[in-house]
């Protein structure tokens, strides 16, 4: 790891890169307490809207507040047009990926991608072959997950083609900044993200099943107030204008779904779903889930709604699929990725994990199909009674591990106890696919806290900023 | 409307009014304790008082004793008592999260800061003052929440059935408080004056905060005829059945507007009104209040469950 990582407003020179410029004089005209008072602003206001994570085993009452940092991540026009450019090839290729593995599996005929990482894995869907959702696309909602490490240097850390989620945040905190600095806004031009809703709208009505009339009806499906995410769920619901159901809320007859409503029934047609796969339809999947609806995947395949995203994504965003996303490209788009993939260790192969068991300290190794930071070594931060158990644990199961080596995460300017402090960054971009392809111009960019730290997730005590993404 | 959001805003807005008339029960049998010179009267009046809240079942499964403390405890902070405050604001949250976006802002947040608050009560810092103080913060949640209610709810479905709610619930207590005390007001000669305790007809009315404006309408001093006449038959008496009752009819007329249909509900909200309409006070000590009382309660529930059954809850 090299000693100083690339910070995203300060060169190493210690001159300040352009999009930081006003940014930089604004910070400087700021009277001492005023950071820490709009910092407090900021939390007051986050609490009262209710903007809040429940953190699963913690009581009724008690959600949590993402820290919020005050200081806006700054991506200039030139840096988004690459970024968003790379994006959506790669969102065109698994979608094209999908399509395939759940009809002809091309790719595996011509030996591009192993038939048993696919066909084996716990993500592939059976019950989707055949299947023809709605314009052929299977993840209408995605957020890739995006990391750099020099001027040039951006890299894709993973794929989020389920559910992604982080949406309201992006969101929320353009909101909280518009009020806590306008000013800031009159002197930069700053690429809306606003608009998010109302393209979300868009992107499911353009997925309507066909022989629906007039606006479809569309709703939020909702694992319910428990759920760690419930407030994205209400809030996009609400934003939308759409309603916001539990799985209780929504049953099918002949085929069809409706909702309850306090007139009788009323028919559905398009569900963005934050409910998992499993979880969906007991008569389908599993069938001691209380969080679905029976009959819905027949009513899906019977082509009478739209779920938004489609079961079995999770195939294309699949860890150990992860490293054959360059190969997916060049195989269905012909052209070569314009975003890196970071270089992944592939235990099964002998060379590749003795490589690997001795070099622990330097990588990262992650569960193939963990999430949110859990199940993670960071080799550099890690002790040796971490690293022995993760040696036993990969020489147990080497398939269900990969490993990276560890990035040097580029880091931004950070409000923290002690002023100003760089702090290591990465950036979800949000995805809308349906009728075209629509990249918000931001995201959420979060940021680790802790002095050193690389770990970004919120249940690790990571932290959120407003992302800017600048206009010619 | 989804019929759950509808049933959440019914039961928000039920939960709320009950959390409202626990305190006040409570409230009522702590002063008397308190005011009560007889040997062992204290206990009795908390034990009367959580006979009237239908609390002294769950009660005495848990306490030997029935003291300020331990009454104040289950009646105030105990989660397997699931008419205890807490328990119905901690239930108000969970209604009123499941159907934020059905909310105002001001509703949510009346609701949301309340719910913080009290979390942040330990138990067993609540006495004497700080006791008093506690009870006059719940009611005071509770007319928080009806003034964010009445000043920025829209006034559609979902008002409709959050007002039916809270007559539904304050109709019910009404009832109970004065079917606990029946045979207090039976007219027995021997009951008339001096032996009744003239304390436990205060209690009553002031657990439905109608023994101040009592004497304005009566011009009398506390007698059963006119204490049942006032909380049953009074339409300007905002906890007597009558007012309850009108104010949900108006409510399921508006609904009826809305839908553009009339329900098994409104039937039974008809059955509720011709209980009371062409009643007096003669014939219900007649026929025998205890029994008027259960029938109100019975086709109050009914009402409930129909209304249930004909907008979708469940």
């Amino acid at each position: 790891m090299s000693a100083t990582p690339f910070d995203e407003m300060t060169n190493a020179d210690a001159s300040v890169r352009t999009p930081y410029h006003i940014l930089e004089e604004w910070l400087k005209e700021q009277p001492p307490q005023a950071l820490g008072l709009m910092s407090a602003d900021a939390e007051a206001l986050f609490r009262r809207l209710g903007i809040t994570f429940a953190v699963y085993g913690s009581n009724e009452g008690t959600e949590k507040l993402i820290p919020f940092d005050i200081i806006p991540r700054i991506i200039s026009a030139m840096e988004w047009r690459r970024l968003s450019k790379g994006i959506e090839q790669r969102v065109r290729a698994l979608n094209a990926f999908l399509y395939d593995i759940y009809h002809r599996q091309e790719i595996l005929k011509a030996g591009r991608v192993p038939e048993k990482l696919i066909l084996n894995n716990s993500a592939f869907c059976p019950e989707m072959m055949g299947l023809d959702p709605a314009r052929g696309v299977y993840s209408h909602i995605i957020g890739v997950d995006i990391v750099r490490t020099g001027p040039d240097d951006f890299y894709v850390l993973e794929d989020n083609l389920r559910t992604p989620s982080g949406v309201s945040y992006m969101l929320e905190n353009r909101e909280a900044m518009l009020q806590l600095a306008p000013e800031l806004f009159q002197r930069y031009k700053v690429a809306p993200v606003e608009t998010y809703p109302e393209t979300l709208r868009r992107t499911m009505e353009s997925v309507a099943p066909a022989g629906v009339n007039g606006s479809p009806n569309l709703v939020v499906l909702t694992p319910g107030i428990h759920n760690s995410a419930y407030f994205e769920h209400s809030f996009l619901a609400d934003q939308m204008g759409a309603e916001l159901c539990e799985g209780q809320d929504l049953f099918v007859d002949g085929g069809k779904v409706y909702m309850r409503t306090t007139k009788g029934p009323e028919r559905v047609d398009v569900i963005y779903r934050r409910i998992d796969d499993d979880f969906l339809d007991p008569l389908t999947f599993r069938p001691d889930s209380m969080l679905g609806v029976p009959g819905l995947f027949d009513a899906y395949r019977a082509g009478n709604v739209t779920l938004v995203n489609a079961p079995g994504t999770g195939i294309a965003d699949d860890k150990a699929v992860y490293v054959y996303v360059p190969e997916i490209i060049e195989f269905y788009l012909g052209e070569k990725a314009l975003l890196k993939n970071v270089p992944t260790y592939n235990c099964t192969n002998d060379d590749e994990r003795a490589y690997v068991l001795e070099h622990l300290e330097e990588l990262v190794v992650k569960e193939v199909h963990g999430s949110g930071g859990y199940g993670m070594l960071v080799g550099p931060a890690s002790t040796k009674a971490m690293r022995e158990e993760f040696r036993k644990k990969i020489l147990a199961r080497p398939d269900n591990y990969i490993v990276q080596p560890t990035l040097a995460l580029s880091t931004c300017p950070t409000f923290v106890d002690k002023g100003i402090a760089p702090r290591h960054v990465d950036l979800r971009p949000y995805v809308l696919c349906g009728d075209d392809i629509r990249i918000t111009p931001g995201g959420l960019t979060r940021v680790a806290l802790k002095k050193g730290s690389l770990v970004v997730n919120s249940s690790q005590g990571g932290g959120t900023k407003d992302t800017w993404v600048l206009e010619d | 409307m989804l019929g759950r959001t509808a049933q959440n805003l019914f039961w928000l807005s039920r939960y709320i009014e009950r959390a409202e008339n626990m305190a006040r029960m409570f409230e009522v049998g702590y002063r008397m304790s308190l005011t009560s010179r007889r040997e062992g009267g204290a206990s009795e009046h908390l034990v009367s008082m959580l006979q009237a809240a239908e609390a002294d079942e769950g009660f005495n499964l848990k306490h030997k004793q029935a003291d300020v403390q331990s009454v104040a405890h289950y009646m105030l902070f105990d989660e397997e008592n699931y008419s205890s405050v807490k328990s119905c604001l901690l239930a108000a949250r969970t209604n009123a999260r499941s159907v934020r976006t059905a909310l105002t802002t001001e509703m949510w947040e009346s609701i949301n800061a309340a719910w913080l608050e009290f979390s942040a009560i330990r138990p067993r810092d609540i006495s004497g003052a700080k006791l008093q103080e506690l009870l006059f913060w719940v009611k005071q949640v509770s007319h928080r929440y009806r003034g964010a209610l009445l000043s920025t709810f829209l006034r559609d479905a979902g008002y409709a059935f959050s007002q039916i709610g809270n007559f539904v619930e304050r109709a019910d207590n009404t009832a109970r408080i004065l079917d606990m005390k029946y045979y207090v007001l039976l007219p027995r000669a021997t009951m008339v004056g001096g032996d009744v305790d003239i304390q436990q007809w205060t209690m009553i009315l002031r657990a439905a905060s109608a023994h101040r404006s009592y004497r304005h309408v009566y011009h009398d001093r506390y007698k059963a005829w006119n204490i049942a006449d006032y909380l049953i038959l009074r339409p300007e008496m905002p906890r007597s059945l009558i007012f309850c009752v009108q104010w949900i009819n108006r409510t399921i007329d508006m609904l009826e507007e809305i839908y553009g249909e009339r329900t098994a509900g409104h039937d039974a909200a008809d059955a509720v009104t011709a209980l009371l309409m062409d009643a007096s006070v003669d014939q219900i000590f007649e026929h025998g209040l205890h029994e008027f009382l259960t029938e109100f309660i019975n086709r109050n529930n009914r009402m409930t469950d129909a209304l249930a059954e004909s907008y979708n809850f469940y």
